[in-house]
């Protein structure tokens, strides 16, 4: 009768689950990532908004709709939209790890988190490639200089 | 051949000896539900430390005190605790140091099952450092000899992470392991650290492994709580840090 014993050095091992995608470790990688191009494109964003030409008084509906109405500025703002929410959504979910000790409050404000940031980035996405800068029936020095005069 | 200070006895200068209150939190397991906050006032000098303050206590005033010590010289890693809501060794903590006009609070580290008084429950804290290997792990017979010869540079590289002396103050003072006990918490990884960076050793592939779990490094925010807890100075967060950017570049 073969008898095998263990080796009594055998290293200990943690028991680990099933090694899928290392969440944790993608999750830290784009706080980083993520990090490092919101400070260009939220800086951006406040300077062309804030500081070039009229500065604060040049906001209105026609600039804002002036802005969306070019392809860049959409995928800026769609970039900025997506990255912040998941960036901010990600940073939530280690707060409520920190503080949440209950199994079933973690869960809720976990499923709330997850729920705010995937409807603000639906929605967000829908409202910036489906905006109409010219409404119609609107009054003529509201509207962006392009608008076809109605 | 008599001199004139012969006869003039030197008297040593009085030294003053102050009052400390300290609060301390008690546990009994076995009268107690809840811990408690129990006073007791010490007469102390300057050179003493709060050990010496919890020695007075034990050996005057209340016996049943209890709380870990063993070299009392910052060497051996067993008295931390908390001290004015610090992580501290009670044997580098001079009681001058401390703001004597208000009382001094003492209370066992945080995040481990306290057992009594300034007692924890250190079992999950050395399971963590086991499950990093610490020891050497070398498959190849040294060059040339006995001896596994290193430069200074490549020795200095994981110098920092070698003055550790397992005493738990950093682990305990982390917020993340507070809340989520499987985390592998600062001292393990300071201990992967100092042989997945030493050039003798041959398994930092699987010490990294090993904290790339979702309970390993990835799970540090940089809080930098440690790195001040840490009673060797030890730069407990840039090792960290060293760890997870070796993980990326999946190498030491
Ligand atoms: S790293 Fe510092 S605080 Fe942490 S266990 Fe080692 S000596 Fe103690
Ligand atoms: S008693 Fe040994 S470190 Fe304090």
């Amino acid at each position: 009768m073969a008898t095998t014993l263990d080796s009594p050095r055998s290293p200990y091992a943690r028991p680990t689950g099933k090694r899928g995608t290392n969440w944790e470790k993608w999750g830290w990688i784009y706080m980083r990532g993520s990090g490092v191009v919101l400070i260009v494109l939220i800086f951006g964003h406040l300077f062309v908004n804030l500081m070039i030409g009229k500065g604060v008084d040049a906001l209105n509906f026609g600039f804002v709709a002036g802005k969306l109405a070019s392809p860049f500025w959409q995928w800026w703002d769609v970039a900025m939209l997506w990255l912040a929410l998941i960036h901010g959504g990600n940073g939530m979910r280690t707060i409520v790890n920190d503080y949440a000790t209950q199994r079933v409050t973690r869960g809720i404000f976990k499923w709330a988190i997850l729920a705010a940031v995937v409807i603000l980035i639906v929605l967000g996405t829908l409202v910036v490639f489906t905006f109409d800068p010219c409404p119609a029936g609107s009054p003529a020095d509201l509207l962006p200089k392009f608008c076809p005069a109605i | 051949m008599s001199t004139a200070f012969a006869d003039a006895p030197v008297v040593p200068e009085e030294i003053q000896s102050f009052t400390v209150t300290l609060i301390i939190r008690r546990f009994n397991p076995e009268v107690d539900d809840e811990p408690h906050w129990e006073d007791f006032d010490v007469q102390m000098y300057p050179t003493d430390r709060v050990l010496d303050a919890l020695h007075k206590i034990k050996w005057e005033q209340d016996g049943s005190l209890s709380f870990r010590r063993s070299c009392a010289h910052g060497i051996c890693g067993s008295d931390a605790m908390r001290i004015n809501g610090r992580n501290r060794l009670a044997c580098k903590t001079l009681i001058k140091d401390l703001d004597i006009t208000k009382p001094v609070y003492v209370e066992a580290i945080k995040g481990l099952p306290l057992e009594k008084d300034l007692i924890v429950d250190m079992e999950p804290f050395f399971e963590s450092f086991r499950a990093v290997q610490p020891f050497l792990v070398s498959n190849t017979a040294p060059v040339g000899g006995k001896e596994r010869i290193q430069t200074v540079a490549q020795r200095e590289r994981f110098d920092d992470t070698t003055k550790c002396i397992l005493c738990a103050a950093c682990t305990s003072s982390c917020p993340v392991f507070w809340t989520d006990g499987q985390y592998f918490g600062p001292a393990a990884i300071v201990n992967a650290h100092r042989f997945i960076f030493d050039s003798r050793d041959e398994n930092a592939a699987v010490r990294l492994d090993i904290l790339n779990d979702r309970e390993g490094v990835w799970r540090c925010r940089t809080t930098f709580n440690c790195s001040e807890a840490c009673p060797r100075g030890i730069q407990v967060t840039q090792a960290i840090a060293e760890v997870k950017q070796a993980i990326l570049r999946g190498k030491a």
